[in-house]
């Protein structure tokens, strides 16, 4: 197999990807003399990435399987039984989140131009974050990987304690606590791999670890180590608390970012990692990620209704939606190859649209927000006939939230649903109650917010202006168009699931259940 | 004393040569320029020895990989191992003098005599590096621990007296134990020299029949290991024999603290690795110290890291965050397999690079608290309030340092303790190491708590701190290690290797 020659060489475009992002903060730190040179070089910066990042997306070849636009350099720690290599590159599964990051960093970018308190540090701040983010998901070592997994961690603790709202330097510490707690025990799997196999190469590791190398702790320890790490970040009740939280409290453009990217990085941590290194023992588990999913589902949606901050139903809302990316990584338990891709492509189809659409969410409720200076959803209403724009961006978002047939929201539940359909009946059949009360709320909220009598305070509102139309109208271009052409991204996912199908489903264990 | 063993020796010699011409200089000149210089040049002059040591010039045997040269009746050991740690306390040093620069003002009398001391004891930590006898170890741990008592106490005010009393007895108390702890080994063993001793033991083990016989049924041999570690414990700051930190590493003047924090610990880690790989390390023995290791590194992560929360003096703070770090140090020495092939190693390197790192961010983070209460006089947290408007390069400096101590990439303090974490878990010791990811969680609290009051609060005054030049290359020296060695820590990592091949011969 010509898997190994593949993965060398030197690309040079994810380097620059995940490092133009450390390079623009640099500038932004010693250039410009003043605030709107800072706001005009960091939306230079977004869209040179979302530029790259579309580069990506169109240059990764669909033709051939496998870790593409590779960057290694094997040379940079290389010390027996610690061997950190620097090493980038993406397959199926990470393209389009490398689409993702691109596409919300910008709007985070667009939607920061107001902040005027200390903008030089804000900016800086969100383009490491963005970088950390990228590097997440194209690192394929493991320390690298988990470098940039924490280094993702002292911008958000600036980003939401000096620039956010309420309780804001509870909501900063509690997520820096928790993501750190997650990560602690991550890493305690990540070098119990690394001490049984002797490698931190994350496409090196499936093949060993499944080749039945003796593990230093029982393989079920590590994925449970490792699980953890992942389901804070996703986050999996009842490791959810800091969420609400944090994305209450964070300024809008961080809302976007935390629930748009950094909460897929947990799913995604589960596909790339416990689900490739470890597919018999994640099947043997799919009973709790299915149970676990099915709480998520519909305790996120109850707790949802009962909001009335506008942003917390939101953050709320996210958390329901996270449990189907869950329920779609249980199908992995399925025995026909149909069912396992089609429940993990639905998993990561969920994280992506999730993501757009959520960001769209908070985009638009933090634009309502601006305009009103408060969130709580009885002193709304009738909104539309004022701001009629934003209006229709949040609705959109809303409706896709809920999976209309359509947007990109309907593909991706759907998926989920058809894959874990097949091995988990009624749990599935419980968890598209989800869906119901998903439609409940949105569009109570709608009603509650956009429609109805207008309170006399909102006379005054004035409707987006341009600057703000371009990230609402990206995002909702991007909605409709995976909606309406999911093949788009699913072919891809597709291709980044397979190998894990094919080793869940050719190892022998499975078959003999 | 051969023209040999005085070219072996020439690095302490020529440090505490230092020591006494700048005494007696200040008797003569009172140019202070004068003085400075002095100790700037005479501080070139080991550090040129130890780098002619390194490379092996003019020594009848060449320092290759697996030899090692010997002198003064065997007691000292001259190989990269040794050296290597004298580069460190030669860097600590010059560190340490350079931020004391603006210090020592506080002073009335006493400023040369404060350089002449610390200067001694560091010649005591450079010559317990290189010991491999068990009275010549006692020796230069004496030589390191009266200097630092009158250190301790040169502030004169009633927190640094006390400070000051407070270690002496201690480390007198210290001393008797490890002294009673050598007393058993070489009661049983008939040997002081550290070699000799473990070709005793084994030979014991042998004519037993059975090597459990040494451990079990040997309890003496057992205690007098204990004895030593309880001894060595108070050097390296672990918990139980921790109480003495908080109180001292107050009362102390800040550089000194900063000394004692980072010189004393790597000295005492260095003279565990010595004598516990060197004589200890027969199987059966080391399963039970490695144990006993891994207890007290569980307990100094837990108990640093909790009781460091609620403390409101930065100085206070940093002691029970050493003692945590203590802790994390440990975990490199519960790696034993007796003298197993390649694994054995992997624990003393990882303590090695982690004493590099740590002295590196350590020194950072007391460099800019010297530098802030330089101008404020005050050690208390509030007082940090706002310093990032006052002052934005101290800020970002101490930021850095705490994130390092916290272990957040990309520092070096998350490589080294990447690297300690996967080496106790190649004893397969997991509960050890989740214990040490889990507090170090809990140290994100406190040491974040800290970055957050510096830029996020109002500061209490608007007058702008400055930097005085000797404090601001030190800080920077250090700030620029911390993030170097954490993005590219290859060199370290190396050196730290080649040096610990030399513990097993």
């Amino acid at each position: 197999m010509d898997g190994l020659t593949q993965n060398t060489g030197f690309n040079g475009l994810l380097s620059a990807l995940v490092f133009l992002p450390f390079v623009f903060a640099l500038l932004i730190f010693v250039l410009p003399r003043n605030d709107n040179q800072v706001r005009l070089l960091a939306v230079f910066g977004g869209i040179v990435e979302l530029v790259l990042s579309v580069f990506v997306f169109v240059v990764y070849n669909r033709g051939e399987s496998g870790f593409q636009l590779i960057d290694r350099f094997n040379s940079w720690i290389p010390v027996d039984s610690f061997r950190i290599e620097y090493f980038l590159g993406v397959d199926g599964l990470s393209v389009p989140m490398v689409l993702l990051t691109g596409l919300l960093g910008m709007v985070a970018i667009l939607a920061s131009l107001g902040i005027t308190h200390r903008v030089k540090q804000y900016f800086i701040w969100i383009l490491i974050l963005q970088g950390a983010v990228f590097g997440v998901f194209t690192a394929l070592d493991f320390i690298m990987f988990f470098l940039f997994w924490e280094l993702e961690l002292i911008p958000m603790f600036f980003l939401i304690s000096a620039w956010g709202t309420g309780r804001k330097d509870y909501s900063a510490m509690k997520f820096v606590i928790f993501t750190f707690l997650g990560s602690a025990f991550m890493l305690v799997g990540i070098l119990a791999l690394n001490v049984s196999v002797g490698t931190f190469d994350m496409t090196a590791l499936p093949e060993l670890v499944q080749g039945g190398i003796k593990l230093v702790i029982p393989a079920g320890a590590i994925f449970g180590l490792l699980f953890i790490g992942f389901a804070v970040k996703l986050p999996v009740w009842p490791l959810h608390t800091w969420l609400p939280d944090a994305h209450t409290d964070a300024p809008t453009a961080v809302s976007v970012l935390l629930a748009g990217v950094l909460l897929k990085m947990g799913g995604y941590g589960m596909i790339r990692v416990t689900a490739s290194i470890m597919p018999d023992v994640m099947a043997d588990m799919a009973w709790l990620l299915v149970t676990l999913g099915v709480i998520n589902v519909l305790y996120g949606a109850v707790v949802t209704v009962r909001q009335t901050d506008l942003k917390r139903l939101v953050a709320f809302s996210s958390i329901s939606h996270m449990g189907y990316v869950l329920i779609g990584l249980s199908a992995i338990a399925s025995k026909g190859v149909d069912a396992a891709s089609v429940g993990l492509t639905g998993a990561s189809m969920q994280m992506f649209t999730h993501g757009t659409i959520t960001g769209l969410m908070f985009l638009t409720v933090g634009m309502i927000y601006d305009r009103t200076h408060t969130r709580y959803i009885p002193d709304l209403g009738g909104l539309s006939n004022r701001i009629p724009l934003i209006g229709v961006g949040f609705l959109i978002a809303g409706l896709a939230s809920l999976g209309l047939p359509g947007t990109s929201g309907f593909a991706a539940e759907i998926l989920v649903f058809l894959g874990a359909f097949s091995v988990w009946p009624w749990l599935t059949g419980l968890a598209v109650f989800g869906v119901v009360i998903t439609a409940g709320y949105i569009l109570w909220m709608a009603q509650r917010t956009l429609f109805g009598p207008m309170n006399n305070r909102w006379e005054k509102l004035t409707d987006a202006t341009k600057l703000e139309l371009i990230p609402i109208g990206m995002l909702i271009v991007v909605i409709l168009l995976f909606g309406i052409y999911p093949a788009l991204l699913t072919d891809l996912f597709k291709m980044g699931v397979e190998p894990i199908v094919a080793a869940v489903t050719s190892s022998p264990e499975i078959l003999n259940r | 004393m051969t023209p040999q063993d005085i070219y072996l020796l020439s690095p302490e010699i020529s440090l505490a040569g230092l020591a006494l011409t700048i005494v007696i200089l200040d008797v003569f000149i009172k140019n202070r320029l004068l003085v400075q210089s002095t100790i700037g040049i005479g501080l070139l002059v080991p550090v040129i020895f130890s780098i002619l040591l390194w490379n092996g010039i003019g020594i009848e045997t060449s320092l290759d990989s697996n030899t090692q040269t010997f002198g003064v009746f065997n007691t000292l050991v001259v190989d990269k191992f040794t050296l290597l740690f004298k580069f460190m306390f030669l860097g600590i040093l010059s560190i340490v003098i350079m931020s004391s620069m603006s210090y020592v003002h506080r002073f009335e009398r006493t400023k040369i005599e404060y350089f002449s001391l610390l200067i001694f004891s560091t010649v005591g930590m450079m010559l317990l590096s290189s010991t491999r006898e068990l009275v010549t170890i006692y020796i230069a741990l004496e030589l390191t621990a009266l200097p630092m008592a009158a250190l301790i106490a040169i502030s004169g005010n009633k927190l640094s007296s006390e400070a000051g009393i407070k270690f002496l007895i201690l480390s007198a108390i210290s001393s008797a134990l490890l002294l009673y702890g050598m007393v058993w080994v070489y009661g049983l063993t008939g040997t002081t020299d550290v070699a000799e001793i473990f070709l005793s033991i084994e030979e014991m083990s042998r004519q037993n029949g059975s090597v459990s016989m040494i451990a079990f049924g040997n309890y003496g041999l057992l205690l007098g290991v204990i004895f030593i570690i309880a001894g060595f414990g108070f050097k390296i700051s672990s918990v139980p024999f921790h109480m003495w930190v908080p109180d001292v590493y107050e009362g102390a003047p800040t550089p000194i603290t900063a000394f004692l924090s980072v010189a004393s610990k790597a000295a005492g880690f260095a003279v565990i690795l010595r004598v516990f790989y060197g004589s200890f390390s027969s199987d059966v023995l080391s399963i039970e110290w490695s144990m006993l290791f891994a207890i007290m590194a569980v307990l100094s992560m837990v108990i640093g890291n909790f009781v460091a929360i609620a403390q409101k003096n930065i100085k206070r703070l940093l002691a029970y965050s050493t003692i945590a770090h203590a802790g994390y140090i440990m975990m490199g020495l519960t790696v034993v397999s007796g003298r197993m092939e390649g694994v054995a190693l992997e624990g003393p390197s990882s303590v090695v690079f982690y004493l590099i790192g740590y002295a590196a961010t350590n020194l950072a983070a007391f460099v800019a608290v010297i530098a802030v209460s330089n101008k404020t006089g005050s050690d208390l947290i509030e007082d940090f309030s706002g310093i990032a408007k006052r002052s934005p390069i101290i800020a970002i400096c101490l930021a850095v340092a705490l994130i390092s101590l916290t272990g957040i990439p990309p520092t070096v303090g998350f490589m080294a303790k990447l690297n300690v974490f996967n080496s106790a878990l190649n004893g397969g010791l997991w509960w050890l190491v989740l214990a040490g990811t889990i507090s170090s969680v809990v140290s994100a609290y406190y040491y974040l708590r800290i970055i957050k009051v510096m830029y996020l609060s109002d500061p209490l005054e608007n007058a702008p701190i400055k930097l005085d030049p000797l404090t601001g290359i030190a800080l920077m020296v250090t700030v620029s290690a911390v993030v170097v060695f954490g993005l590219y820590p290859t060199p370290v990592i190396k050196a730290a290797h080649i040096a610990v091949e030399f513990l097993l011969i």
